[in-house]
């Protein structure tokens, strides 16, 4: 009876008004902490793209976009993204749910689908460096190369954190600052496919339009 | 209570316990957000390939269609709602998006003013560009 009573004012007092709750918890305070710092890497990219946009018809007689890319590539690579962040989000309601098996299962396959995303875009690159279209070549290449290596460099990092987490994870298991690293990876997994969705619409799809 | 249950800030736990939740509610917000954001890839893919639209509409059409899958990746994978938790980054949202649009827009309008104003001849411009 009286747990029953206590939980209800706990649960009362999750929901009082924002000025009335007092401090708020760590794992908002956390979530708030990282969400300032993916808009942050976003206001970077935005730089990238506002390069890339305007050196774009820079080609300096070298090849032109439309001559590189491959739209079934840039295809292939988003379908890989979008279900490695699909994965990434089941994972994280399996660790809200302490699902061991979920959570490792989760993980391979964010990560398997991540290295695919990584691989095609390492052969698109290799592809186009033996074509002679290095990013010295002209200012679009230096751009290209700038933009979507950043992005990649993310997805690198990203995976290399995945299985960093996966080791805390079973040293420590879930630990409150366990849980909270693990969300802000989820977060960051996320934020990298919204970058991506705009690299594929403005360097894959607008670059190529006649 | 039960329309609390997507008021949660990014990273946010659930407020109610998991042992009160449906087990498949999560879950259906991201299959949701999936369909959603698949449909939207592939309304792009087909728009930019196709000739059955207007040609100058086009870049119009997939800056539409990109900003919508932002939008859903926002809601469905982020969980960016208006709930009390997440005030501060709806708040640091708007900012960012504010200092995105002027770094894009004011990049854009500058250089494209430079080229008008600054090359007379179309050749000369091409030597501009071409550093």
């Amino acid at each position: 009876m009286n747990v029953a009573v206590e939980m209800d004012a706990v649960r009362q007092g999750e929901l009082l008004d924002i000025s009335e709750a007092g401090p708020a918890p760590k794992r908002v305070i956390a979530g708030f902490g990282f969400w300032i710092f993916l808009l942050s890497d976003i206001v970077m990219f935005s730089a990238l793209f506002a390069s890339y946009a305007v050196l774009v018809k820079a080609t300096a007689g070298g090849p032109t976009a439309a001559q590189l890319f491959d739209q079934h590539n840039a295809a292939m690579e988003t379908a890989f993204l979008l279900l490695s962040s699909y994965a990434c989000g089941l994972m994280s309601l399996a660790v809200n749910s302490r699902y061991h098996l979920g959570i490792f299962f989760g993980a391979v396959v964010t990560f398997l689908l991540g290295a695919a995303f990584l691989n095609l875009e390492l052969r698109e690159f290799q592809g186009m460096i033996a074509v002679g279209a290095v990013p010295q070549r002209s200012a679009f290449l230096s751009a290209f190369f700038t933009l979507v290596g950043c992005h990649g460099l993310h997805v690198a990092v990203g995976l290399a954190w995945l299985v960093l987490m996966m080791v805390q994870l079973s040293l420590r298991g879930f630990q409150d600052v366990v849980v909270r690293r693990l969300h802000c990876f989820s977060l960051f997994w996320h934020a990298l496919d919204i970058i991506w969705v705009l690299i594929f619409t403005v360097v894959y799809l607008m670059g190529v339009l006649p | 209570m039960t329309e609390m249950r997507w008021d949660l800030a990014p990273g946010d736990r659930p407020t109610i316990p998991v042992s009160e939740q449906k087990a498949s509610s999560g879950f259906l917000v991201y299959t949701l957000g999936l369909l959603l954001a698949a449909i939207l890839t592939v309304t792009s893919f087909w728009v930019a390939n196709t000739s059955v639209i207007w040609a100058p509409g086009v870049p119009a059409g997939l800056a539409v269609l990109a900003i919508a899958q932002m939008g859903v990746h926002l809601v469905f994978f982020l969980h960016i709602t208006t709930g009390p938790d997440s005030s501060h980054n709806v708040l640091a949202l708007a900012f960012g998006v504010l200092i995105v649009f002027l770094v894009l827009a004011g990049s854009l309008v500058i250089m494209a003013n430079l080229n008008e104003n600054m090359m007379v001849h179309s050749e000369m411009m091409n030597l501009q560009m071409q550093h």
